[in-house]
């Protein structure tokens, strides 16, 4: 028998996390209905909030008709790496070589026989974490990474399951196939398996398993193997320790001291660490991240990192990425003082190591999943790199009234965060069709009547004249209106200094044919789009 | 310890050279309205000169699945674009290249099969024809914004007749564009378009066929 693996899984993680970084004690934190929001939808929530008919991806506002003191929080992957730091470093006490799966998973080799065995040691461990902070912690103990995780999410609160030494596939058969949706990368898998009638891991698991690599993909079949207790991540066989001729490392001259501008330009190297072990047959599922400071040189500061399956490129960045939002708190700067994005200490060197590494037959897609995304990737980094980060931009549509608030452009890379919910009615927004042409700074515009009066609107909606002549800018010439729509009163605050003028928006098409959004504040008259 | 290359190899390498590059005539997906009047053919640059009519160019590939990128255009409207058919999940904006618009646009060219440009007012020969070579080489197609030396064709909006606003009531709803698409020394050819308020643009030939009688000589 191999060394047994022990998960200890936080519940609601990104919830406890913000809960803590606003700093509401643990005692009144469990008792608080919380969300947290992601694009619009409820990404986590607290178990408060779950007895109150609270749902992982329903709607904001169905959230709140049923939950009406429900808590919203945004999200915000940094802090929840932040907080999980102190959970880590409390384990770590108890047994080096921990490795953390994401912000709120973490997996250790079982301390059991030094503590007379799991189930002791697991209770001990869960001592340790609540002392830490975590009010919720639950312990799984298995001889393959993927059963233990499961044992941890169907333990009691601070309660530890174990499974018995080789009986991973007898406990796996049990388990409804809904239990996969935690993974981060299954995508559509369950929907797919409940529509063919399979209802519990078992039920895959008897399947031959060639039939399932053809059907469901290489996901699919990888868990097909988990399932019939191959064995997926640590202690498996066909685990090994890479040669460590393997690590890539890059310094940093003048050293980095902000983890946005560490994490672009890690990104050539994560992608030599990968394409290096993929020449050797290889794929790692277990990774060591090593930072050197300006503070400590010659000093690495490492953390081994666990994937569920094999770490791609991007998963590397992800990674450095947590580990030094994580290592901003374990410095002990204020919560008030840290900016979020800067580390403690200019890093001077980042170096990936393999831990352990699998053969790339039992991983293929990690290797050849996405390469037309991966070829993006490069191609958009290299005008990153031409014009910086934040030059290069994805557009996203969100709720809004006006055509400028409807779309935000977000730096390729990033995601879109505190976006505005498009479902939301949003009084006053313009119909269809929609302006091709979003001017990002309005330009001053003039409209007057047929004999030269200017048109403005007055408190109760009526016009001084009717629309006659206009010009789009100062730079424009006049011209007549040949049709016009509106007035069409928008109450909100606009884009001046002390805004929450009130806006009075008009639709005009000049003679030439040509159609305009200009709106009137005050006396002034502005044009915003153009339906180009 | 470099040896001058007998003038014969130099000739074959460059045939090889411009034989592997010169996959041209791949077509790239086309939007149906604008089938007939147009085909988008990688290795080839065109000029339009409405952000309309370039979003019905990028429609083409990027319902197909591409990526496509847009250059020089800060007042891009992504909800118009995305009504045309743009999937803006595969799309990027460099809204500002200042001085590296050439640069940026032949690294885009690498990422978009189909990358849309606005170009700064005087574009020399030298510079558009080393974009020529890029696309030749990528497979991709340049759409600009405004004028371009040496395009495949030439889009031009010569008439828009909106329906919806009345006075003061209604609202902008649908729109015919008679447009104007040349192509190198051959003659110009017209067309109308009909873009309803859901953006399901497609050919108007009621519009083409009324045309001529309302006496216009092109």
């Amino acid at each position: 028998m191999g060394a047994r693996v022990m998960v200890v899984w936080c519940p609601d993680w990104p919830v406890v996390a913000a809960l803590w970084e606003a700093g509401m004690p643990a005692e009144s934190a469990r008792r608080v209905p919380a969300a947290v929001l992601e694009k619009g939808r409820i990404g986590a929530c607290s178990a408060a909030a779950r007895e109150t008919g609270v749902r992982r991806g329903m709607r904001k506002r169905d959230a709140q008709s049923g939950c009406p003191d429900l808590r919203l929080l945004d999200a915000a992957p940094d802090r929840d790496a932040r907080a999980f730091e102190p959970i880590l470093a409390a384990v770590e006490e108890l047994r080096p070589g921990v490795a953390p799966l994401r912000p709120g998973l973490l997996a250790l080799r079982s301390p059991g026989v030094f503590y007379g065995g799991d189930a002791h040691a697991g209770a001990v461990l869960a001592e340790q974490v609540v002392t830490a902070g975590a009010w919720d912690c639950r312990v799984g103990v298995a001889d393959d990474l993927f059963t233990a995780e499961q044992a941890a999410r169907r333990a009691a609160p601070q309660e530890t399951e174990v499974v018995a030494p080789g009986g991973s596939a007898a406990y796996l058969a049990g388990l409804p196939v809904e239990v996969v949706d935690t993974q981060p990368d299954a995508g559509d898998l369950v929907s797919l398996l409940r529509r063919l009638g399979l209802r519990t891991l078992g039920d895959l698991a008897a399947l031959p398993a060639d039939a399932v690599g053809s059907r469901f993909g290489a996901y699919g079949a990888w868990l097909h193997r988990a399932v019939s207790g191959a064995g997926t991540g640590v202690g498996h066989l066909g685990a090994r320790t890479p040669p460590p001729e393997l690590a890539r490392e890059q310094v940093f001259e003048p050293a980095v001291d902000n983890v946005e501008v560490l994490s672009f330009s890690i990104r050539r190297t994560a992608d030599a660490f990968v394409a290096g072990l993929a020449h050797h047959g290889l794929a790692a599922t277990e990774v060591r991240v090593e930072v050197e400071t300006e503070d400590a040189p010659g000093v690495a500061v490492g953390r081994d990192w666990l994937h569920p399956r094999v770490f791609t490129a991007a998963d590397l960045v992800d990674r450095l990425h947590w580990q030094l939002s994580g290592s901003t708190r374990g410095r002990g700067v204020p919560a008030g003082q840290r900016t979020g994005t800067q580390v403690g200490s200019p890093v001077t060197l980042v170096r990936f190591v393999p831990v352990v590494a699998v053969g790339e037959a039992t991983h293929a897609e990690g290797l050849w999943g996405g390469s037309t995304d991966e070829r993006v990737a490069r191609g958009l980094a290299k005008v990153q790199g031409i014009l910086g980060h934040d030059a290069v931009l994805v557009p996203v549509l969100q709720g809004g009234r006006g055509p400028a608030d409807r779309q935000a452009l977000v730096p390729y890379g990033e995601r879109p965060v505190a976006l505005r919910d498009r479902a939301l009615p949003w009084p006053g927004r313009l119909p269809d069709p929609q302006p091709a042409r979003v001017l990002a700074e309005p330009w001053p515009a003039a409209m007057v009547t047929g004999d030269g009066r200017p048109v403005v609107v007055d408190d109760r909606g009526a016009m001084s004249g009717v629309p006659g002549r206009f010009r789009t800018s100062a730079a424009e010439p006049w011209q007549p209106v040949a049709a016009w729509a509106g007035p069409w009163p928008v109450e909100e605050s606009w884009w001046e200094e002390g805004g929450g003028s009130r806006l009075t928006r008009f639709q005009v098409v000049g003679v030439d044919g040509r159609a305009w959004l200009l709106a009137l504040a005050g006396t002034e008259w502005w044009t915003e789009a153009g339906y180009d | 310890m470099t040896t001058a290359p007998d003038l014969d190899v130099l000739r074959e390498r460059i045939r090889g050279m411009e034989q592997a590059g010169s996959r041209t005539g791949v077509e790239l997906p086309t939007h149906p309205a604008l089938a007939g009047l147009l085909r988008l053919r990688a290795g080839s640059s065109y000029a339009v000169d409405s952000l309309s009519l370039a979003a019905l160019m990028m429609a083409g590939p990027s319902v197909e699945g591409s990526w496509t990128a847009v250059v020089g255009v800060g007042d891009l409207g992504a909800e118009a674009f995305a009504s045309l058919g743009v999937d803006l999940d595969r799309t990027v904006l460099v809204p500002d290249p200042g001085e590296s618009w050439l640069e940026v646009t032949a690294a885009l060219v690498d990422v978009a099969p189909l990358v849309v440009l606005r170009p700064p007012p005087r574009v020399s020969e030298a510079a558009a024809a080393k974009l020529a070579a890029r696309l030749r080489k990528r497979s991709a197609a340049l759409v600009a914004l405004g004028d371009w030396p040496r395009c495949e064709a030439r889009l031009a909006v010569t008439g828009l007749r909106w329906t919806g606003p009345d006075h003061g009531a209604g609202h902008l709803a649908g729109r015919h564009v008679d447009l104007l698409v040349r192509r190198g020394a051959g003659p110009a050819r017209e067309a109308s378009l009909w873009i309803p308020a859901d953006g399901s643009v497609r050919r108007d030939r009621t519009g083409e066929k009324v045309r001529p009688l309302l006496g216009e000589v092109g």
